[in-house]
């Protein structure tokens, strides 16, 4: 056996990367459970993946037997209903995870310097993750899919001169149709998918060469030979490391100490997850909603349209703003400005625990205007919600302007040598 | 002894490259950043042209186009007040028989409208008119609405009335709240840019009406 690991680790770095990024990765110790939704997404996306493989097997994508195909899936295939709510109860989970993962890198300053590729790279996983949720929506051609490709193609339409004959192009028709949704059926399994996995592969790839954040946001990793030996950890960390830097004793190895950490997260998630999935896969129209047990119908608009809950907050955005294009760009400037935070933000300590008063609430506020938001994009258009939605719309874009001019000279704790015990 | 190691190669290397090429320079970097551009011109070429058929193929198939053609309708039943809704280029087109208080009903908020003398290329030009048609008692429009495409709501017989104040007939639009008159004409302070898009059509007899193109001058 030893030798034919030998032999094929002449050939294939199998044991020297496994080290690397596991058996002896350096980890802050002090990692505590918001670290764990990284792990989570990746175990969603090997989800998505696998129930996404089976639905194909029995899903027709044409305008004439989409409808019928997820109605075949969902009481003529055995189980199928269950891989079926699988996929859909694992793209809501998906969002629920990686909106929980971005609001970790946010509390611990995990975007700034050293780490903005690889919070740009994560921004890129989040908007390739949208288009696919979008694109993988619209699949089983319902009232909900129609209309609200219709709107999502529609926003193109905004932009000068090319606008019109552009959304002509993408929908491959002059309205949303079969054509629209095969491209769509092509785009949501093959090619967003692939980009997700190279990205991801790119995440963890930039994660690695930076090292992980932590809690207190200070560095585990010092100059090389400054530790005396009593202060360097005691573990086994890979060379790749420790030849360019020395470890306190505030790392352990990625392999077991996180992944088991890990592990418990995924069981307490699977309850959740499995909660959902047999008992409540609609979750009150929330995951799946009602209008999309209709089939499309090109001629009528559902009474109301929202997208799908974790869309809902650049929704209200969009229709805070009385006025096409200018609504447009305010919602895709939301996401704009999630790319530039660490730009927007200035400062140098990371992590909140270390931050100003004045910067937990501002990060508090934003994350309840996100929510908030997210519920009036979500429920039917009332007069007293748009007034809301356009102070909570101002509120969003206040959190990095009230960033970018404090950050540069905010009152900060001053930050512990080490990794607070 | 390694400096003695790094100029033995450097001799061969320069051998064997006189030997091959016969030049008597041992590099020419003129010819290599030609090539370099050369290659790469070419190669950007080849690459655009290759895109053509990726990028053309997802545009409209000749069927989707051929679909795209006329459509007649009987209007002869229908009553006054009455909206019917046609599908054409699988759009819906409404179809409303407007009685004179409807028409009279365009006249009253006329201020509160953000296009009221369709100024903008919404509508074929007979159609630019209060009215926005060619015969006032009816009204055909393409259902759709010019904000993010839905297809807005006929609020009838008072039921406008909630949006906008003394109008008692349009169209209100259930996703982001855009409004219409009963020509179509959008008011302001909503998301929608845009009066709805009156289609080019035609009649060819009282009772029949061609969706999709004009009368030929004869």
């Amino acid at each position: 056996m030893q030798k034919l690991m030998n032999w094929i680790e002449q050939r294939l770095p199998v044991k020297r990367v496994a080290d690397m990024h596991a058996m002896q990765y350096p980890a802050p110790k002090n990692m505590n459970f918001w670290y764990v939704f990284g792990f989570l997404s990746m175990v969603v996306l090997v989800n998505q993946i696998i129930s996404g493989i089976w639905l194909t097997m029995h899903y027709t994508p044409t305008a004439e037997g989409a409808f019928a195909s997820v109605e075949f899936i969902m009481r003529e295939v055995d189980y199928g209903y269950i891989i079926r709510h699988m996929h859909s109860t694992g793209a809501s989970a998906f969002f629920i995870v990686v909106y929980l993962h971005m609001f970790r890198g946010m509390m611990y300053g995990s975007y700034q310097k050293p780490r903005e590729l690889l919070w740009i790279f994560g921004m890129m996983i989040y908007l390739a993750l949208m288009a696919e949720a979008f694109m993988g929506y619209v699949l089983p051609w319902g009232q909900m899919s129609y209309w609200g490709a219709q709107v999502i193609v529609s926003l193109f339409g905004a932009i000068p001169v090319i606008g019109p004959d552009l959304v002509i192009w993408i929908q491959g028709d002059y309205v949303v149709s079969g054509a629209t949704l095969n491209r769509f059926f092509a785009l949501h399994v093959i090619a967003v998918p692939l980009v997700i996995v190279i990205l991801v592969f790119l995440h963890i790839c930039a994660l690695h060469e930076v090292g992980s954040n932590n809690p207190d946001g200070v560095s585990v990793k010092f100059k090389k030979d400054s530790l005396s030996k009593q202060d360097k950890t005691p573990f086994k960390i890979h060379q790749y490391y420790t030849n360019k830097h020395d470890y306190s004793d505030d790392v352990v190895p990625f392999f077991p100490y996180m992944v088991l950490k890990d592990f418990v997260a995924l069981s307490v998630f699977l309850f959740g997850f499995c909660y959902v999935l047999f008992f409540a896969p609609e979750m009150g129209g929330k995951f799946l909603e009602h209008p999309n047990f209709e089939v499309a119908n090109s001629l009528k608009t559902p009474e109301h349209i929202f997208p799908v809950w974790y869309f809902t907050p650049f929704y209200a955005i969009l229709k805070a703003v009385p006025d096409k294009l200018f609504g447009i760009m305010a919602m895709f400037s939301a996401i704009v400005a999630l790319f530039a935070l660490p730009w927007i933000d200035r400062g140098h300590v990371r992590s909140w625990r270390y931050r100003s008063g004045f910067h937990k609430v501002n990060l508090l506020v934003f994350a309840l205007v996100f929510v908030s938001l997210g519920y009036l994009g979500g429920t039917p258009q009332e007069a007293w919600k748009l007034i809301a939605s356009q102070v909570l719309t101002l509120l969003y874009f206040s959190f990095f302007v009230l960033l970018f001019l404090y950050s540069k000279n905010e009152w900060t704790k001053p930050l512990p040598a080490r990794i607070t015990r | 002894m390694n400096d003695e190691c790094v100029v033995r190669i450097t001799v061969t290397v320069d051998e064997n490259h006189s030997e091959q090429s016969g030049a008597e320079q041992p590099q020419s970097k003129g010819r290599r950043k030609f090539l370099t551009i050369a290659t790469s011109v070419v190669g950007g070429v080849g690459v655009l042209g290759a895109s053509v058929p990726f990028i053309g193929s997802l545009g409209p198939s000749a069927k989707a186009k051929a679909d795209a053609a006329d459509v007649e309708v009987d209007i002869s039943s229908m009553e006054p007040g009455q909206l019917i809704l046609v599908r054409w280029q699988s759009k819906p087109v409404w179809i409303v028989r407007r009685t004179p208080e409807i028409l009279a009903e365009l006249t009253i908020a006329e201020d509160k409208l953000r296009d009221p003398n369709s100024e903008k290329q919404q509508q074929p030009a007979f159609a630019k008119n209060r009215g926005r048609s060619l015969n006032d008692e009816y009204l055909i429009l393409v259902g759709i609405c010019t904000h993010l495409g839905c297809s807005p709501k006929h609020l009838k017989n008072g039921a406008m009335e909630q949006y906008v104040e003394g109008v008692r007939n349009g169209f209100f639009c259930p996703c982001h709240g855009s409004k219409f008159d009963m020509a179509g004409r959008v008011f302001k302070n909503v998301p929608a840019p845009l009066n709805l898009v009156v289609p080019r059509y035609h009649f060819i007899n009282d009772t029949t009406v061609v969706i999709g193109s004009e009368a030929e001058v004869s």
